[in-house]
């Protein structure tokens, strides 16, 4: 048994990685060449003939991206109680979907969110307002995507960054272009396995050595093996406090902030266009209400866990680094330290570690992405499991970039061309003009993920507020309230984009003064992330103001909102 | 009495949604955020209340609010034929 292992392990790190990811590459290729679209209408919602299960699977993994696989469990690992906001933001968006959208946008029946804009609000001003939304949305949302192909090929292969973007961007390429959502579809389902096998095993691994209890959720809670009998999160607390940190299950910002900002994420998950359209692919609305559930609770399985591996790491490492001789440090900080995700500097000059909140006496630093990449080396497990990580980081981030680029490319030929440009244009070119947008999507993502713009950072915080701030409000109202009309819905969007773009530029990335305004002057104490929610109220109020002093909605379309209420005669997606 | 079949039937489902999504709101907003420190106050096992709501129960609420979701709508459609 030790000699397989160490059979096994003397394949190395490197060559594993290239046997797995190659392995897996083959199948998302696979897979496209068997699903290949032959209409618009497998292109754009996959035939329409999705099963819940496979669409529930197809949907978590176009949730999940690179961020939710690398980077989140570091964030709640640094942020502590903060990093709730994340995790109830990102999966309560579902139960909004649920109740409130899939099952209506699917009964109307047609192939993007700015169909149902144009179509509900009988305006194409409205249409192209939706168009303008989606492709800011998707556009912030991807760039940030391929950066982190880039960054997983560039760890794990030593290839530079840009090459790693070129490879994932001739993988998306051909799979996107050549299957639309029907490819993509399918290929998120197997990169669903891999990615939640990927994520699952280190966490399991390291639930074991620290608690005993292999369940991870449940070894988050548990007394710790080493026979003191402290529970894990009271050992965590106290190093926290010890070394100047706030408590850890106790976090730092505001209440008004937290909830600002969990209600911003949940809202805006329900409006992202890539997310809504997966559930245009099923047959029947109550097919469109299971999978909704099915694809939370595979998210779950993953965001319940990464809190667990949060809390594990964190403890690993104050206990391997803090106050322990640099000389002497495990292999995997300096093989991490070239990689600049962790940076020493022994300021007091004692060859000692000190990992202190001081900022001035503070010597580590310690990127939130290691705290997943690096895991499985801090916990010495084989091999094998370090090059599973990342493929699985690598089918997180294929997966989202793969569902935002078809939310661009049908935004182009569908709504643009199709609905406002050119009417007339054949299902054939329609098909051509598809594939064409999709090309010149991948390109422009690929451009901005090897020449990231300086608010990558806040692109991932944009993304959600604009979705929160214009078509969540929009989409509400066009099912829940018969008589919101086109004027109301088309001043509602504009307002709470704008506000939202304004209040992102001067606040966070400081466009409109000499230094970025401190957090003293956010209004109502909400910072950038959470202000989405101010926004879609804003988006909200002035809907419902203008519509009082403006016409009814035509009788048609109110007919139109008396059918999308009733469940039956879901017909597939027409144009 | 078609027409007021799907009245009826909108109705009932909005108070679904009404009762559903109050249970969404008090576990996540209300259990995780608003009265966490109160919660903080009791322990289940090494979890203190209000933490595990944040970042455990609230989720697990979700999952299980819309397969109830799932159930109660698709009885509601059969009872008024909808779900042809």
């Amino acid at each position: 048994m030790i000699n397989s292992i160490f059979l096994v392990d003397s394949i190395g790190v490197q060559n594993w990685t290239y046997i797995l990811v190659g392995i897996t590459f083959s199948l998302y290729i696979g897979i496209a060449v068997w699903a290949r679209a032959g209409s618009t209408k497998e292109f754009y919602v996959a035939g329409g003939g999705v099963s819940p299960l496979a669409n529930g699977m197809a949907t978590a993994a176009d949730w999940m991206s690179a961020a939710s696989f690398i980077s989140m469990a570091g964030i709640i690992s640094f942020a502590g109680y903060d990093g709730a906001v994340y995790l109830m933001g990102w999966t309560g968006g579902y139960v909004l979907l649920a109740l409130l959208l899939a099952p209506y946008l699917r009964k109307f029946g047609k192939f993007t969110v700015p169909d149902f804009i144009g179509d509900r609000y009988y305006s194409n001003t409205a249409r192209l307002v939706g168009v303008i939304c989606a492709l800011l949305v998707s556009f912030t949302y991807v760039a940030g995507q391929m950066r982190g192909v880039g960054l997983v090929f560039s760890r794990f292969l030593e290839v530079d960054i840009n090459t790693g973007v070129v490879i994932g961007m001739l993988i998306v390429l051909f799979y996107a272009v050549l299957g639309g959502m029907k490819g993509i579809t399918y290929t998120q389902v197997a990169q669903y396995c891999v990615l939640i096998f990927a994520f699952m095993v280190p966490a399991i691994f390291i639930s074991i050595q620290m608690t005993g209890n292999p369940i991870p959720q449940l070894g988050f809670g548990s007394e710790l093996v080493d026979g003191s009998g402290t529970f894990l999160l009271d050992k965590l607390d106290g190093l926290s406090t010890d070394l100047g940190f706030a408590e850890y299950t106790q976090g730092s910002k505001s209440l008004v902030d937290i909830f600002a900002i969990t209600l911003a994420l949940m809202v805006g998950t329900a409006g992202l266009p890539h997310v809504i359209v997966r559930f245009f692919t099923v047959k029947r609305v109550k097919d469109a209400r299971k999978s909704a559930g099915i694809a939370l609770l595979l998210i779950v399985i993953l965001y319940s866990t990464a809190p667990a591996v949060a809390a594990f790491a964190r403890t690993n490492m104050i206990e391997t680094l803090s106050n322990k001789s640099y000389a002497t440090v495990p292999e995997w900080f300096k093989k991490w330290e070239t990689t600049g995700l962790i940076t020493f500097v022994d300021k007091n000059n004692d060859g000692l570690i000190q990992y202190v909140a001081d900022n001035n006496k503070n010597e580590l630093v310690v990127d939130n992405d290691i705290m997943v990449l690096a895991n499985p080396e801090i916990a010495e497990l084989p091999n094998w499991v370090i090059a599973l990580v990342a493929a699985g980081a690598l089918a997180a981030a294929l997966s989202t970039a793969a569902g935002l680029l078809l939310v661009i490319s049908a935004s182009v030929s569908h709504d643009l061309i199709k609905k406002i440009i050119n009417p007339k244009i054949s299902e054939k070119n329609e098909l051509i003009a598809a594939r064409f947008s999709a090309v010149v999507a991948v390109c422009v993502a690929g451009y901005f993920g090897i020449n990231p713009p300086g608010f990558v950072a806040a692109t991932v915080a944009l993304a959600f507020g604009l979705a929160a701030a214009s078509f969540f409000p929009a989409i509400i109202l066009g099912i829940f309230y018969k008589r919101m009309n086109k004027e109301g819905a088309i001043a509602g969007m504009i307002v709470g984009i704008v506000v939202m773009l304004y209040y992102m530029l001067k606040y966070k990335l400081g466009w409109f003064d000499e230094v970025t305004p401190d957090k003293s002057e956010w209004w109502f104490g909400i910072s950038p992330e959470g202000f989405g929610s101010v926004a879609m109220l804003l988006n909200f109020i002035v809907s419902i103001t203008i519509m009082k002093f403006t016409p009814l909605p035509p009788k048609d379309v109110q007919e139109i909102v008396e059918k999308i209420r009733i469940p039956s005669g879901a017909g597939k997606a027409t144009h | 009495m078609e027409k007021n079949n799907s009245k009826v039937y909108w109705k009932e489902n909005i108070k679904y949604l009404f009762i559903l999504l109050t249970v969404w709101f008090l576990v996540s907003f209300g259990g995780g955020i608003l009265f966490k420190d109160f919660l903080n106050e009791f322990k289940f096992g090494g979890f203190k209340l209000g933490f595990w709501f944040a970042q455990q129960g609230s989720m697990y609420v979700f999952v299980i609010l819309i397969f109830i979701y799932v159930k109660l709508m698709n009885k509601l459609d059969k009872k008024y034929g909808y779900d042809k």
